[in-house]
């Protein structure tokens, strides 16, 4: 097989990959997911637990140590299958909570405190790093395999580059879709699916190897299990210490593991999948498995001794001259070192961002809370999280020198990462956990973890002196890193194991036992434990003194201008309110913070609303909730609450109502009185000057002038009158609407010349994005002109900045056409927002430009005709109007 | 209002039956676990030999768990949500 062949499939398997991620997200974003969302491809997602250890490594760790490797399966299967214990209430958590990441959810439990976040996030980047090393290494190793068979073909990079041109096209392939857009919920539909694919291409690669080695290379099933008895594979002692030790290691693992976190529990859509998962997931592992031992028996049969047994799923095909089958193994493994590098790194740079460095931003930069967009700091924090994940991985590869087996440097990471094990727990099932316990436990674990098994790994002599190793730290024969406390007849792995987490689990319960909890820490203590009751909700907000606008800005800038304005507004229709700012309730602050959480952490979410609304205060409820076990006086109160936010929506829906009354028969009395006014005073100029005429006797110049005012004035007159008249049509609904299909951007083009003729004198600097225009809307062209013209009017007549400025914008989402007309003048004060669309309301006489108040509720009501509305859009830093009107307009059946 | 009602002693055959299939779901990775362990106890310290007899036999009960568990899966996923069978 020639090497640049082999590239070639690389590139085009990579491209089609990244035809699936970028075709799935376009679908996410239209809304159209269907069997993407199925329990199938949840299930076939989770196995990025099978890496390229499992794919390549598996067999090795067979032919060295015989049925062991099996360990690795039994553990997630005996989650899996015992799912209803821990995973359901994991992922019932993570969902109702919003959670990003593992260190998101530890930190979360233990009062949303940001140090946990950060000791977790530490632990899982140290673990991760030898095992992003492992997966770049095996890559390495199998392009060498083929290297290695061409001995008359293209010189093959040697190992170093080819380790680095890996690592950046994945760290490419991660940016690009792992940080496409901040989501509210932190899934990657896209790379999902990709993943999806990548695990049925390598669970058919290494079935067909199997199937080839069984039927192809041996006679049959019956030849394998003769040729398994008759093998000499010598190293099966039982080990009881081992098998348990492992089984119980990779059971924890599968829980604790960033990556399988995220695809566990973040990515997933519905928790009925879980259900499927149960057994599914456990099926995929040991089909995987299915073929191990016969490719380990028959790959130490036949190939040359000393050949390297990781490598046998790629040598085997490649002695038997089987070169398409080589190929189809080769991807399979590429697969699955890409697939976990990918979710790992996207996990990692999750919480790298969440708990590192927007915390540090917002500290050093505190003025930046009212300013600029964090989006993009977000965003910008996480790619460089992934290079740099990326880069230590291959710093890793690069130091190490890849030459230790596969199976050793993954449990080593295993182990890192389960040192989460105890805080996770405890934090789930145990509400006397506290943040000082857990911070004892991790700290504990990682530190004995590191000494014992994380520093030996480089080799004695390495980081550790031999006489460390030796004689033990300081010279104290019993902090020998392999032998704590005199436990020298302990296998290294086994006695890291139990010394890390059995010291971790005792500095835990000890700092747990002792210390005592804060309020915070008691509510999301017994949020969490009893998830399943639902009687306590997590810790509360009180009612806080904030300006709702400046909560909106701060919301904008975490989740987007659209989601958050759609956030606001539904929050004000439950509370009965028909605008875009709801009431700072408790109810809303909450869910505010549980929709930023899905963001940037709760920790974070937590200190920003808080930065706002001031320190938040755990109410008298909250502390009868924690101090009371009674579930009696719980429902009760959870009742009367449900009774009690109906009863306050009631009334602001009846107070709202009432203010509008009263505020529309002032404007009743006023409208009569204007109305009088308006004719009165043309009719008494027309009047005056007709009388003058009809005397008779004067110079034709003043005929002409007084004939051209009564002329002007009877003209004024009849607008006043037209635009009545239009106005009681579009009210009574019996208006002709004259539909067709007409472009938006022409329609602008017109209403903004035609607008220019209000106060020419003024020039408009108008901000456009003309490719968004390009739509053509089926509606009644001329009467959403007049809307446009009378929007651009009147941002020309009252705004009052020096520079003035206009933003069209258009958007269009679900087959409605948004415009927003946002200009940077003062904008319009908040209690005069709800008036006016209302019949001759104007706010400032000062300013009287002509018109008689009708404009805006002339627009209102051609926007009602044509199915859409117009509204009053807050905090935008000027006078901002929204029309919403239908792509397709149907005429309708009356 | 009313005190709450305490939950009742005796169940109705269906809630019955749904609360015995999560015993069984819980019960499930303990069985798994002394399946996986037990041999441990058949092989001797000096044995060196792995034979296709310990393969056949853990993909026995790596398949019988599997099995178990797809039968259990469809019973406990229709249960979940009524909340007075909380437990």
């Amino acid at each position: 097989m020639p090497f640049n062949l082999l590239v070639v499939a690389c590139l085009l398997y990579v491209v089609f990959l990244f035809a699936v991620a970028f075709i799935v997200e376009r679908r996410a974003q239209a809304g159209r997911l269907g069997w993407l969302r199925s329990p199938l491809v949840y299930t076939l997602s989770l196995s990025i637990y099978c890496t390229a250890w499992t794919f390549y490594g598996a067999v090795g760790y067979a032919a060295r140590s015989g049925l062991e490797f099996l360990t690795i399966y039994f553990g997630p299967t005996l989650v899996f299958v015992g799912w209803w214990w821990l995973l359901r209430k994991l992922v019932r958590i993570g969902r109702q909570y919003r959670v990003t990441s593992i260190a998101d959810l530890i930190s979360s439990r233990f009062g949303k405190s940001n140090t946990l976040g950060v000791i977790v996030t530490i632990i899982a980047v140290v673990a991760a790093t030898p095992y992003i090393a492992l997966q770049l290494q095996s890559v390495v190793l199998s392009f060498g395999v083929f290297a290695s068979a061409t001995p008359d073909g293209v010189a093959p990079p040697d190992p170093g580059s080819t380790a680095i041109w890996v690592a950046v096209g994945l760290a490419l392939f991660t940016i690009l879709f792992g940080t496409r857009n901040l989501d509210a919920k932190e899934q990657h539909h896209g790379i999902v699916t990709a993943i999806a694919v990548e695990a049925v291409v390598k669970l058919v690669a290494l079935l067909a190897v199997g199937a080839f080695v069984v039927w192809g290379i041996a006679d049959g099933v019956g030849d394998i299990i003769a040729r398994i008895d008759a093998a000499d594979l010598s190293a099966w002692q039982v080990q009881p210490g081992r098998w348990a030790g492992l089984i119980f290691l990779s059971a924890v693992a599968v829980i604790t593991l960033p990556r399988m976190f995220q695809v566990m529990v973040v990515e997933n859509d519905d928790e009925g999948h879980l259900a499927r998962a149960s057994w599914a997931f456990p099926l995929y592992l040991m089909l995987m498995s299915l073929f191990i031992v016969p490719i380990a028996v028959v790959g130490l049969d036949r190939l040359p001794a000393g050949s390297n047994p990781d490598m046998f799923v790629l040598t085997l095909p490649l002695a038997e001259g089987q070169g398409g089958l080589a190929m189809l193994a080769f991807l399979g493994g590429f697969s699955s070192a890409t697939s976990m590098v990918i979710v790992e790194s996207i996990a990692l740079a999750t919480m790298i961002s969440n708990h590192v460095v927007i915390p540090l931003w917002l500290r050093m930069r505190p003025a930046a809370a009212a300013g600029d967009d964090l989006r993009s700091v977000v965003l910008n924090a996480r790619r460089v999280a992934i290079a740099a994940v990326l880069a230590l991985g291959y710093g890793y590869y690069h130091v190490s020198g890849g030459s230790a087996a596969l199976a050793a440097i993954g449990l080593i990471a295993f182990l890192g990462v389960a040192q989460v094990l105890p805080a996770l727990i405890g934090g789930l099932f145990w509400r006397g956990a506290t943040r000082v316990g857990a911070i004892m436990g991790l700290v504990t674990g990682f530190v004995v973890w590191a000494y014992t098994s994380f520093l030996p790994s480089f080799g004695p002599g390495a980081v550790l002196s031999d006489a460390v190793f030796a004689q033990g730290l300081l010279g104290l024969s019993w902090l020998r890193p392999q032998a704590l406390f005199g436990t020298e007849a302990m296998d290294p792995l086994i006695h890291a194991l139990f010394w890390s987490l059995t010291l971790n689990a005792i500095a835990f319960c000890i700092g747990s036992l002792l210390t005592f909890p804060g309020p915070v820490e008691r509510l999301q203590g017994a949020a969490f434990v009893n998830v399943f009751e639902g009687s306590v909700g997590p810790q509360r907000w009180s009612k806080g003194q904030v300006e709702p606008e400046a909560l909106l800005t701060m919301a904008q800038r975490i989740l987007g201008e659209e989601e958050a304005l759609s956030l606001f507004q539904s929050s004000a229709r439950e509370q009965g309110k028909d605008s875009f700012l709801p009431d700072p309730t408790p109810g809303f602050l909450n869910r505010l913070e549980a929709q930023l959480s899905g963001t940037v952490g709760a920790a974070t979410a937590h200190a920003m609303i808080s930065q706002l609304v001031g320190r938040a205060t755990v109410t008298v409820e909250d502390l009868m909730a924690v101090a009371s076990e009674s579930a009696q006086i719980m429902e009760y109160s959870a009742q009367l609450e449900a009774r009690e936010a109906e009863l306050t929506r009631t009334a602001g829906a009846l107070r709202e109502a009432n203010e509008k009354l009263t505020q529309l028969s002032i404007q009743k009395d006023a409208f009569l009185s204007q109305i009088s006014h308006e004719l009165r005073t043309p009719m008494t100029s027309i009047r005056a000057f007709s009388e003058i005429l009809t005397e008779g006797d004067l110079p034709p110049e003043m005929v002409t002038k007084y004939g051209r005012i009564i002329h002007d004035e009877a003209k004024r007159l009849t607008r006043l009158l037209d635009d009545l008249l239009d106005l009681s049509v579009l009210e009574n609904g019996t208006v002709q609407l004259n539909l067709g299909l007409a472009s938006l951007q022409q329609m602008l083009d017109t209403a903004l010349t035609a607008a220019r003729q209000t106060r020419p004198e003024r020039s408009f600097v108008i901000h456009r994005d003309l490719p968004s225009e390009a739509i053509y809307i089926k509606t009644d062209a001329d009467r959403l002109t007049q809307v446009f013209i009378n929007l651009i009017s009147n941002a020309r007549k009252y705004c009052d900045a020096a520079k003035p400025e206009l933003r069209i914008s258009v958007r269009q989402r679900a087959g409605r056409v948004t415009i927003d007309f946002i200009d940077n003048g003062k904008g319009i004060p908040k209690e005069s927002q709800s008036l006016i669309f209302e019949k001759f309301a104007r706010l400032t006489d000062a300013n009287r430009a002509g018109g008689a108040g009708l404009g805006l509720a002339i627009c209102r009501e051609i926007m009602t005709n044509l199915g859409g509305s117009v509204a009053y859009l807050p905090g935008q830093g000027g006078a901002a109007f929204r029309i919403t009107v239908p792509l397709r307009l149907e005429k309708l059946a009356a | 209002m009313m005190a709450r009602k305490k939950p009742p002693l005796f169940l109705a055959r269906a809630p019955y039956r749904r609360r015995r299939l999560r015993d069984a779901a819980r019960l499930l990775p303990i069985l798994g676990i002394f399946l996986l362990l037990l041999p441990l106890l058949w092989t001797e310290e000096s044995r060196l030999n792995l034979s296709a007899v310990d393969v056949i036999y853990f993909f026995g009960v790596w398949l019988l768990l599997i099995g178990l568990a797809a039968a259990f899966a469809p019973g406990l996923r229709k249960g979940e949500g009524l909340k007075e069978e909380e437990d």
